[in-house]
């Protein structure tokens, strides 16, 4: 993987575990350690120095997520991630399939929107179907103990439990919803907008998740402002923003693209393993 | 009675649902990378048998079920209701048709079974994996038949009817596996 790197001169580095913030996203649960916080992905701190000029960089690195464990989630993990200034979103994904490729050999690549996804898979077209209508979509389908959810919820709902387990092969899904872009950059198409982001699914098993980034400090900052009032609605503390971040977006962040790839999950792939523990020394529940 | 979040969920763990006992066959996590987590869980109501899986958000909790798994000597059915002893404290319980359900067939006076108890009072009763049953009606035996693999059916002291070799005859002792209900050898008393 790092041979990967070096034959495309990205510069490898090393960024902290512990940090003064954390992320804001309401669905990650953030671990302090004192008066710090454990990193939940490396990308605030390989933003800052793609912002200093850093030019095209990957981190493979520890990241940490609370009350995730399960077959496909240990709260401790391994990332690997990289940022490539200048390219753009299908560059990142044709590069991402060939890392992909270099680690499990040749095999057919699937490109579908998150439209076309859930227009395959459902029948459904998940960026105008109202809330009422996913509701008793998923409720025909699936005892969920919950009970009123904002769209994004049933969609979530939707695509684990009725499309994930349906993919097969390496299938890249972009032009995510606007309400999931997370970092990424939005993008109007027609009556809709659309986030400028992927995830690569291998076998059904979500592989890695990529942006075309946000630049502006200014929405940036709107993100995760709204974040901590979703976090607060909820009952729960606002996260810190991360100054240093903002700063550097400020300072101006070139145009790139970005992707943080699970290691443990393509090693689990690449060895034909159903669990993570398999391929951890020693999982969540025996550590 | 304690509650119980979903991460702390695992198999075997009793909870009540919709009013039921019910007990965790699996627990599995699923979250989209950037979205909301689910646990989807596969359980068993302890009353009615069922099992069915149900999604949670992760998060919620649920309320213990106060149930136990106690190992009974099985004493005597009075046709209503059968009677089970606990070894060491001489505690009776009686449990009804519904709790003893296909078990009932199995069931030899004296002999040791597993009694679920909900609420203190038996919800389900399963008998030993293995029970030694004595013959008390079938064809007579052919002497010396025993390789030919033919089968008869037999009827058991307690009433359950089961296939045996064509070589058994009425008064012999059998060993039965209860889960699959198949004759597998003769009894050693």
């Amino acid at each position: 993987m790092r041979a990967f790197f070096d034959a495309r001169s990205v510069l490898e580095v090393e960024t902290p575990l512990l940090c003064s913030s954390t992320i804001t996203d309401p669905a990650i649960t953030p671990i302090a350690s004192g008066e710090r916080w454990l990193q939940t992905s490396p990308e605030y701190a390989m933003k800052r120095l793609l912002a200093a000029g850093s030019g095209p960089i990957y981190q493979i690195c520890k990241a940490f997520r609370g009350a995730e464990a399960g077959a496909r989630h240990n709260p401790e993990f391994t990332l690997l991630e990289w940022y490539r200034p200048g390219f753009s979103l299908s560059e990142l994904m044709q590069e991402v399939a060939e890392l992909v490729q270099a680690v499990l050999g040749d095999g057919p690549v699937e490109m579908l929107s998150y439209r076309e996804l859930f227009e395959r898979s459902l029948g459904l077209d998940p960026l105008t179907v109202g809330c009422d209508e996913l509701e008793a979509f998923a409720r025909e389908r699936l005892d969920y103990s919950g009970g009123a959810e904002t769209r994004d919820t049933w969609l979530d709902l939707l695509l684990t439990h009725l499309v994930e387990p349906g993919l097969s092969g390496r299938v890249f899904v972009y032009d995510y919803p606007a309400s999931q872009a997370a970092l990424a950059r939005l993008r109007k198409d027609g009556e809709v907008t659309l986030a400028e982001r992927f995830e690569l699914y291998v076998d059904g098993v979500e592989l890695a998740n990529g942006y075309f980034e946000l630049t502006d400090p200014g929405e940036q900052r709107a993100r995760f402002e709204a974040d901590n009032r979703a976090l607060e609605t909820r009952g729960e503390l606002p996260r810190p923003l991360d100054e240093h971040l903002l700063a550097a977006l400020q300072a101006g962040l070139p145009e790139c693209a970005g992707v943080a790839l699970g290691l443990d999950r393509l090693l689990m792939l690449k060895l034909g393993a159903e669990r993570l523990e398999q391929v951890l020394s020693f999982d969540w529940s025996r550590c | 009675m304690a509650t119980f979040s979903t991460n702390e969920f695992r198999s075997g763990l009793k909870v009540m649902l919709d009013g039921d006992p019910c007990s965790i066959i699996e627990n599995e996590f699923v979250k989209p990378g950037k979205g909301q987590a689910f646990n989807r869980v596969k359980l068993r109501n302890l009353k009615s048998g069922r099992v069915w899986e149900r999604t949670f958000k992760s998060g919620e909790s649920l309320e213990g079920a106060d149930v136990m798994d106690r190992t009974m000597e099985y004493l005597y059915s009075d046709g209503e209701f059968w009677h089970f002893m606990e070894p060491d404290t001489y505690e009776q319980y009686q449990a009804d048709k519904d709790a003893v359900g296909e078990s009932a067939q199995w069931l030899k006076e004296g002999d040791r079974c597993e009694v679920t108890l909900y609420n203190d009072s038996p919800l389900a009763v399963v008998a030993a994996n293995f029970v030694e049953l004595e013959i008390v009606e079938t064809d007579p035996g052919v002497k010396g038949d025993t390789a030919s693999g033919g089968s008869k059916p037999a009827t058991l002291s307690t009433g359950a009817v089961v296939k045996v070799p064509l070589f058994l005859s009425q008064g012999e002792i059998i060993r039965i596996d209860t889960r699959s209900g198949e004759y597998v050898g003769r009894g050693k008393s």
